[in-house]
């Protein structure tokens, strides 16, 4: 890989001829060449370290079945036995179906909320600023911790939501359980992830409509065209790239979700919440089925891995703009 | 909602009308209003007592105590009131607060190491992503490195994958290397994922610095390495900042592997909070003065970085 790094040959301006391989041949020190490579080796080698080398054993221990709660067994290689086992398990189907619910539901809710204040917010109106940063607050918050937090305002009895809805509708505080209720458990999820990240499709929305110039707006005005037709074939074509932006980013970042689930109803009530990162770690940390959660991890890298693809591929093209 | 919006864009799409703007501004108000609530009710009931705080119907006005935060950072153990009849007068507000529930304090609770795990986890690893970061970051800004693209991507792709599914062979692999449940685990891993948004980012700023500035400084007779030290990175100071807050607000909030990796040594703040029990259950004051304590900094933090907020959230891709 060295030998064919080369220096960037770019013209500068203002710079003659002359002084550039005066300069070239005065750079002293270490050639650029061994620079580039120092610079970026340690980088590499870290991810090699903690994510590559880690990722080949795992694709081994996938073809076998290893379990660590009886790691006393000889370790056996089993083939494809443990994919086998995922695909044509149903629940693990359910887990998926549960999982694609989930990112299907609170991505396009985050869409619309975060459009629509974005759209707002871009009417500039006094104190816009200080407001959005107040929305902004709960994406950088973690996860985990106002997750946890969550259960208590969810709680029936004592909750302050249970409360605040039933002031509004009349329906008694305890009767239902947001955390608890096969019918409400999915939704509530969606509900505090919405919470945390329509913020997030809200700022990128805003740098969006921010990107529109003035003159096109002034250009459709002399041509009379309606508030309707602006929004339609000017607002809306030019934010769709950053809102592409968004949905894959927040897509991928759901598929993935653990942390708020897992300490807000830990997959349940039953498994109705049970999303496959919580089945995952249940297959490895308390069954202790190495083998075949190395297999579920190995399927779930590759449809991350796919979906980064494309998300790599969108902001390329929106990098261009 | 947008219907409305396009039709008072009639008037002027460049400039809204003062009674769009109100419009806008009320509703944009009210959603940040009901937005913050969950987080104003986490500040108050810190400051409420057990019993106010999982009190029917819940308690907007209460008496505002600081047992709390005495909650979070003891350990109390209950006796009988003779035995504190008998004990000489406390001498701190704290061991008061305590004996009112005929209670003492038997010593320090764990929150305090695990903060302090989370402050040396927190800054060791951004300080290892941001240097790893800015150097390839500079390398793949400045030199034609081949496959650069590639690999770029392979950087970026390690971020994608979901914690729990990374976490299987790093608990196998640090198990075998005694890296378990230790800060220096913590910190290499923290620093594997932060740094692939520490070169995304960094190179993005690098970007934006004209190249000449360093062309001339190598003019000079500066080597490449004083032109990166003297012009670059003053020049980066800001991206390089940003960059790090970005990283420690990651290592600070993060769960799924604190939670999977550590258990006692090494545990961070966001396992340990939810573990936070009184008698009978969470300790919900305690919960919240925690949890208050834990998020304080990283508002103060958004604040900082509003400039940059955008940029570190989509890696670099979109930019104002």
């Amino acid at each position: 890989m060295t030998t064919i790094l080369q220096p960037d040959h770019v013209t500068i301006p203002g710079v003659s001829e002359p002084a550039k391989s005066r300069a070239t041949r005065r750079v002293r020190g270490l050639s650029d060449r061994a620079i580039a490579w120092l610079f970026v080796a340690p980088t590499i080698a870290l991810l090699l370290a903690i994510n590559i080398f880690p990722l080949v054993w795992m694709i081994r221990l996938s073809f076998t079945s290893l379990n660590l709660s009886m790691s006393y067994l000889p370790l056996r290689f089993v083939g494809l036995d443990n994919f086998t086992d995922i695909l044509t398990d149903e629940d693990v189907w359910f887990r998926l179906q549960t999982t694609a619910q989930f990112v299907i539901s609170s991505v396009a809710l985050q869409v619309v909320i975060g459009f629509g204040l974005a759209l707002l917010i871009n009417r500039q109106f006094r104190g816009h600023s200080f407001w959005t940063t107040m929305i902004l607050l709960p994406m950088m918050l973690s996860p985990a911790v106002v997750g946890n937090f969550w259960t208590l305002l969810f709680q029936p009895q004592i909750g302050p939501f249970n409360y605040l809805i039933s002031l509004f509708t009349g329906v008694p505080p305890s009767s239902f359980s947001m955390t608890g209720e096969v019918a409400l458990a999915p939704w509530t999820i969606v509900l505090v992830d919405t919470w945390m990240w329509a913020p997030y499709v809200m700022l990128i929305c805003l740098a969006g409509l921010r990107s529109i110039p003035d003159y096109i707006y002034e250009a459709a005005e002399v041509d009379r065209a309606s508030a309707w037709r602006q929004f339609w074939s000017i607002t809306l074509p030019m934010t769709v790239p950053f809102l592409m932006l968004a949905v894959l980013f927040r897509a991928i970042e759901n598929f993935k979700m653990f942390d708020m689930v897992n300490l807000l109803t830990s997959g349940g009530p039953g498994s109705t919440t049970e999303l496959v990162s919580i089945t995952l770690k249940r297959a490895a940390f308390e069954k202790w089925r190495t083998g075949y959660s190395s297999a579920l991890a190995i399927i779930l890298f590759v449809t991350v891995f796919g979906a980064a693809n494309i998300y790599v591929k969108v902001l390329n093209k929106v990098k261009q703009r | 909602m947008t219907a409305a919006i396009a039709k008072s864009t009639a008037h002027s799409i460049v400039e809204s009308t003062p009674r769009a703007k109100a419009v806008a501004g009320s509703l944009v108000i009210l959603y940040a209003v009901i937005t913050i609530l969950p987080l104003v009710w986490i500040v108050a009931t810190a400051f409420k007592s057990q019993s106010d705080a999982i009190a029917y119907p819940p308690k907007v006005l209460f008496q505002p105590t600081l047992e709390g935060y005495v909650n979070l950072f003891t350990v109390r153990t209950r006796q009988t009131p003779d035995f504190i009849a008998k004990l000489p007068p406390p001498e701190t507000w704290y061991d008061k607060l305590v004996r009112q529930h005929d209670m003492v304090i038997a010593g320090p609770s764990k929150v305090v190491p695990r903060f302090v795990n989370s402050l040396i986890i927190g800054f060791g690893s951004t300080f290892l992503a941001v240097f790893l970061g800015t150097l390839a970051a500079y390398a793949f800004s400045r030199f034609r490195i081949p496959l650069a693209d590639d690999l770029l991507f392979f950087i970026l792709s390690t971020r994608m994958m979901p914690p729990v599914a990374v976490a299987i062979p790093i608990y196998l692999m640090y198990r075998q290397l005694n890296l378990t449940d230790t800060r220096l685990g913590m910190i290499l891993l923290y620093t594997a994922v932060n740094v692939s948004l520490a070169v995304w980012l960094l190179k993005g700023f690098i970007d934006e610095i004209p190249r000449e500035y360093e062309e001339a400084a190598l003019v000079d007779g500066y080597t490449r390495l004083q032109a990166l030290r003297k012009v670059v990175l003053p020049q980066a100071v800001t991206g390089i900042a940003a960059t790090a807050i970005f990283c420690l607000i990651f290592s600070w909030n993060e769960y799924a592997f604190a939670v999977l990796l550590t258990s006692g040594e090494a545990q961070t703040m966001p396992p340990f909070i939810p573990f936070i029990i009184g008698e009978g259950g969470q300790d919900w004051p305690a919960v919240a003065a925690a949890t208050t304590l834990f998020v304080v900094p990283i508002v103060l933090f958004t604040v900082l970085l509003r400039k940059h907020l955008l940029r570190g959230i989509t890696f670099g891709a979109v930019r104002k």
